[in-house]
């Protein structure tokens, strides 16, 4: 063995063996002192908040989304159901390379850029481990390649869930509008309480009763608290609150009777508006050009989108509610009742017509849209019939601005009518003080002989024009109009806004007026009549949509179709015990009684023949009933 | 002087000659420290059960690992002493050849090449280095006068430095600065005089910074910062250690109960059954069972250092001391890294950890410290 030519002390080996090795124990017992006070600092020191910890690792609280109430015509059809649609989401912290995955999926199901995008975007917002939608409603063989390649994608997953669907399409598209994903703009809306209540939702309701009736349709939120693994698989449900349901609407429209309305209008534009004169309850509305609200539900595609609100004809604008339009002639019967309310005129008046108007001291001419005139002895009924201007100027002039401002008022213009509908405009009837204020200018004569024909500053819906429509037919009681018959199947009771004291000989004038345009030789609007076997009421209307410098004439042809007059016409039938009221508008339709009568007669022909609205209504709440419980 | 007469008297009543020679002697087996290993086996095949999710499997081949290991330790604990000091050089050799034939032709995984592949055997030599480095570094300090002159040293950093690069380069830095804390005990226990350790120290201060502006790669610069700063990153690079210490402190005093820890039994906590496993012991048992546990340890590197201090020769000493050390710097860096207070390097906890590799070659340490403490007895002067 070869040794060392030092000499090798053991001694001297043990001796440093023994002191090294007695600091290098000291090391040992520092060092494991450490480790027992870091034990003692985490399990005892700090016991509580790894408690917790733990405790929020393993211990989910689920949101629980309820099922969005259903929304009913009054006959029990279905407008807005609740379907399983199948969505293909992903869970980011499960994915190793996002975007070889995204290009696997892209080859598997169509995939736009759109899409992915928009996932990025929800990306951001996510909380760890929670799925994220990637694409919506696919379908059954995109479900099955994805099944089938399921393995090469950990993280992907296919999930149903239930989203709005629109059976009927475009056709309630502004009266039960649509609800779409919840945005930003949501969000920032909400308050604590809608933060809790939406957990777990992703829907919400954009326009429509979808929107007016949030609240109800949506549901109470329920919980589950779940013991999940490091995956974010369920493993077992600890505890459950069930979510309740949101209620199903009924609604006073009747799908036959929109379609018919729809299929009058054709593909002008324009809107009507059908109304229960018993109740207020709306029987029809529609606004066209429409759009299918299937496409907003799980977020419309920007080129969609973009096709919808760059369109000329504007089909998402509501224009029921939200169009304000010159009412025109159709504020004549109203006026009328009005000049004999406040003795103005009587049955007995008649004026000569010239064929056009002068205020004393003021040299323009007020032209009547008859060139010629109505003839030397004008009465009311006829000057409804023909619509006669000058008759109502001669009595608009002697009527005082504000007394015309108050009676359009019992007739709901100028105010909302307080339908159940968001975004609803409140048109305008405007009034010395308005005139003042907005406009800082006094209330000239002329401006009177422009309200009274419902020119000039004026404004109204089509509802608004129902609304005063039935508000006649009804003799003066004047109903808010409402959607929705019935929550839940409690039927809602119909709300009286205001009843208008008249003289009933007065009533029966204004009604054989708007008979008469009807139903005489020289009628206006004879064609709301046409073939029918009982008796209609009515007015037409013409509103302008360019003004007329003095003097010109009106030529159609030479006027672009967008600058042509808009077509109105308002009645209601049957005169002797009236059920319905329907405001017609048709943009640029022009001719009111040529245009916008056709449309209400259709409506009359499909309602008036059914039975009483009261026998029908016992009816369907026992059909409503049966439907809830079923 | 009264450290010199102490020893003396040490030596003098141990190395008796009078003393009858038991069985178990005969034999090879220290009976204190076969029964602590048997008792710390049996904790970790419980704890497998655990971690493992109550699958069987695991555990069935953990105790044939076991069997083996156990078996392979009683095998090396039969061989001379004197076997091991005349060979560890040729040994030595060997391991540093393979070591360059793994970085020529090695297999791995996750861009590390760790193994070597031969008829069809997959091994680790670095395994075999853990064992060799410090039997290379005793052997060759045995032969020369201590404390060791600065030339001794110098050859004895060699024989540390060759296989730590080699297994740097894998790259493997966790072992392989085991591995060097293992010869490097068996230079320190050889009397490595203070000046050189302060001197040594100084250096590694110094030289930190350029290590961890060129020396480090950029997934282990960033284990570093997580350590520093585990909440910044909570599910990616922190989730371990987040995970890891919610499973220990959620433990509290006393534990969820066997089986109950909800951080394991739900795959929150990584590698639950390998080098977190004390996670898991510390969530289902509490601050107590952790404290038995390192109770055992602490009894096995008592029983270590005392077999160290009785050993006959400098190679036994310098060799079971730095086994001894070593293991304890095992029990240290992976509970260390566990807690938080390490960064995350792929150390497994000693005897409870599930593997095979490690395993064998922590049992053939335990064998070979068997074999200093039951030498025979000899009077030398």
């Amino acid at each position: 063995m070869p040794h060392d030519h030092h000499f090798k002390d053991p001694h001297t080996e043990q001796r440093l063996f023994r002191n090294r090795m007695l600091v290098a124990i000291i090391g040992v017992i520092v060092l494991l002192g450490v480790l027992v006070a870091r034990f003692y600092n985490l399990q005892v020191v700090n016991y509580d908040d790894y408690r917790t910890q733990s405790d929020d690792n393993r211990i989910q609280v689920r949101p629980v989304a309820p099922t969005r109430g259903l929304i009913y015509d009054r006959s029990g059809i279905l407008l807005a159901d609740n379907r399983a649609s199948y969505n293909l989401s992903i869970v980011r912290e499960r994915v190793k390379d996002l975007g070889a995955t995204l290009e696997l999926i892209g080859h598997l199901v169509r995939l736009d850029d759109g899409d992915v995008a928009k996932f990025r975007k929800r990306l951001k917002r996510r909380r760890p481990f929670e799925p994220v939608p990637l694409r919506f409603r696919l379908s059954e063989e995109e479900i099955a390649r994805i099944s089938v390649n399921q393995f090469r994608m950990p993280g992907v997953s296919v999930e149903a869930e239930l989203v709005r669907y629109y059976a009927l399409g475009d056709l309630f598209a502004h009266s039960v509008g649509y609800v779409g994903r919840i945005s930003d703009r949501d969000l920032s809306n909400f308050t604590k309480e809608d933060v809790r209540l939406y957990r777990g939702t992703r829907s919400i309701g954009k326009v429509g009763l979808e929107r007016s009736y949030e609240k109800t349709l949506l549901g109470e939120v329920g919980y589950e608290n779940v013991e999940i693994n490091a995956r974010g698989r369920v493993l077992r449900v600890l505890e459950r609150q069930d979510p309740k349901p949101g209620v199903d609407l009924s609604l006073h429209l009747d799908t036959q009777l929109q379609q018919v309305a729809s299929d009058a209008l054709g593909d002008r534009r324009g809107a009507v508006v059908a109304i229960d004169v018993n109740t207020g309850g709306v029987l029809a509305f529609v606004s066209k050009p429409s759009f299918d609200p299937n496409l907003f539900v799980t977020g419309i595609s920007f080129a969609d989108y973009r096709a919808l609100s760059d369109s000329l004809d504007v089909p998402l604008f509501n224009r029921a509610v939200q169009g304000q339009y010159p009412p025109g002639s159709t504020l004549k019967p109203l006026m009328g009742l009005g000049g004999l309310e406040a003795g103005l005129i009587s049955r007995e008046t008649k004026i000569k017509d010239p064929g056009f108007y002068k205020l004393p001291n003021d040299p323009r001419i007020y032209r009547d849209h008859i060139r010629w005139g109505h003839g030397n002895k004008v009465d009311l009924i006829q000057a409804l019939a023909q619509s006669c201007d000058v008759y109502f100027w001669d009595m608009a002039h002697r009527w005082d601005i504000d007394g015309m401002h108050d009676m359009a008022s019992h007739f709901g213009l100028g105010s909302k009518t307080g339908i159940d509908l968001p975004m609803e405009r409140a048109g305008l009837f405007p009034s010395r003080d308005w005139k003042r204020g907005a406009r800082g200018m006094p209330w000239f004569p002329g401006d009177s002989l422009n309200a009274v024909l419902g020119q000039g500053f004026v404004l109204a819906t089509p509802l608004q024009l129902a609304v005063m429509t039935a508000t006649i037919a009804n003799r003066g009681t004047h109903y808010r109009p409402q959607m929705v018959k019935s929550v839940n199947g409690v039927v809602q009771p119909p709300e009286v806004l205001h009843n208008l004291e008249a003289h009933p000989n007065n009533w029966d004038l204004v009604f054989e007026g708007m008979e008469a345009v009807v139903n005489r030789i020289d009628g206006t609007g004879k064609r709301a009549g046409e073939g029918l076997n009982f008796r209609v009421a009515g007015k037409s209307g013409t509103a302008q949509v360019v003004g007329i410098a003095q003097g010109a004439r009106y030529d159609s042809e030479a006027l672009q179709e967008r600058h042509r007059d808009h077509a109105l016409f308002v009645a209601f039938a049957p005169v002797d015990k009236p059920r319905i009221a329907v405001a017609v508008l048709v943009e640029n339709g022009e001719g009111g009684g040529k245009v916008a009568a056709p449309v209400a007669r259709e409506l009359f022909a499909e309602w008036v023949p059914r039975p009483d609205t009261q026998v029908e209504t016992a009816q369907e709440t026992a059909l409503s009933e049966g439907a809830d419980n079923g | 002087m009264a450290s010199r007469d102490f020893s003396h008297r040490l030596s003098d009543a141990h190395g008796s000659l009078r003393k009858p020679v038991s069985l178990a002697r005969r034999l090879h087996i220290d009976v204190p420290l076969l029964v602590l290993l048997l008792v710390l086996a049996s904790v970790g095949l419980g704890m497998l059960y655990s971690a493992s999710g109550g699958d069987m499997s695991y555990v069935r081949r953990q105790s044939i690992f076991m069997c083996l290991a156990f078996l392979g330790m009683l095998i090396v604990s039969q061989v001379p002493l004197d076997f091991y000091r005349r060979w560890s050089p040729w040994a030595y050799l060997g391991g540093c050849a393979l070591l360059v034939g793994v970085l020529l032709f090695g297999t791995g995984a996750k861009g590390a090449q760790r193994w070597l592949e031969i008829a069809g055997f997959r091994f680790q030599p670095s395994e075999v280095m853990k064992l060799g480095v410090p039997m290379a570094v005793a052997a060759f300090l045995h032969q020369r006068a201590q404390p060791p002159s600065l030339v001794t040293v110098i050859g004895a950093l060699a024989i540390v430095a060759v296989p730590a690069a080699l297994i740097v380069r894998q790259p493997d830095l966790g072992t392989s600065i085991l591995i060097a804390a293992s010869g490097l005990f068996a230079l320190y226990l050889a009397g490595l005089s203070w000046k050189m350790i302060g001197a040594a120290a100084m250096g590694v201060l110094v030289a930190a910074w350029p290590i961890w502006q060129w020396g480090l790669r950029d997934y282990q610069r960033q284990r570093i910062l997580t350590l520093l700063n585990p909440d910044d990153d909570r599910f990616g690079a922190g989730w371990n250690i987040f995970n890891s210490k919610a499973a220990i402190g959620s433990g509290g005093m006393y534990g969820k109960g066997y089986l109950q820890g909800t951080q394991s039994q739900l795959d929150f906590l990584p590698e639950s059954h390998t080098d977190f496993i004390i996670a898991v012991l510390a969530e289902e048992w509490g601050m107590r069972g952790v404290l038995l546990l390192l109770l055992l340890y602490v009894l096995v590197i008592a029983r270590g250092i005392y077999i160290s201090f009785m050993a006959q020769h400098l190679f036994g000493r310098l060799l079971a001391g730095s086994i001894t050390l070593t293991f304890f710097v095992y029990v240290f860096v992976n509970i260390g890294m566990v807690t938080g207070l390490l960064p995350v390097v792929g150390v497994p906890l000693p005897v409870i950890s599930y593997g095979g590799t490690s395993l064998i070659t922590l049992m053939a340490g335990f064998g070979i410290l068997m074999a200093v403490g039951t030498e025979r007895r000899r009077v030398h002067f």
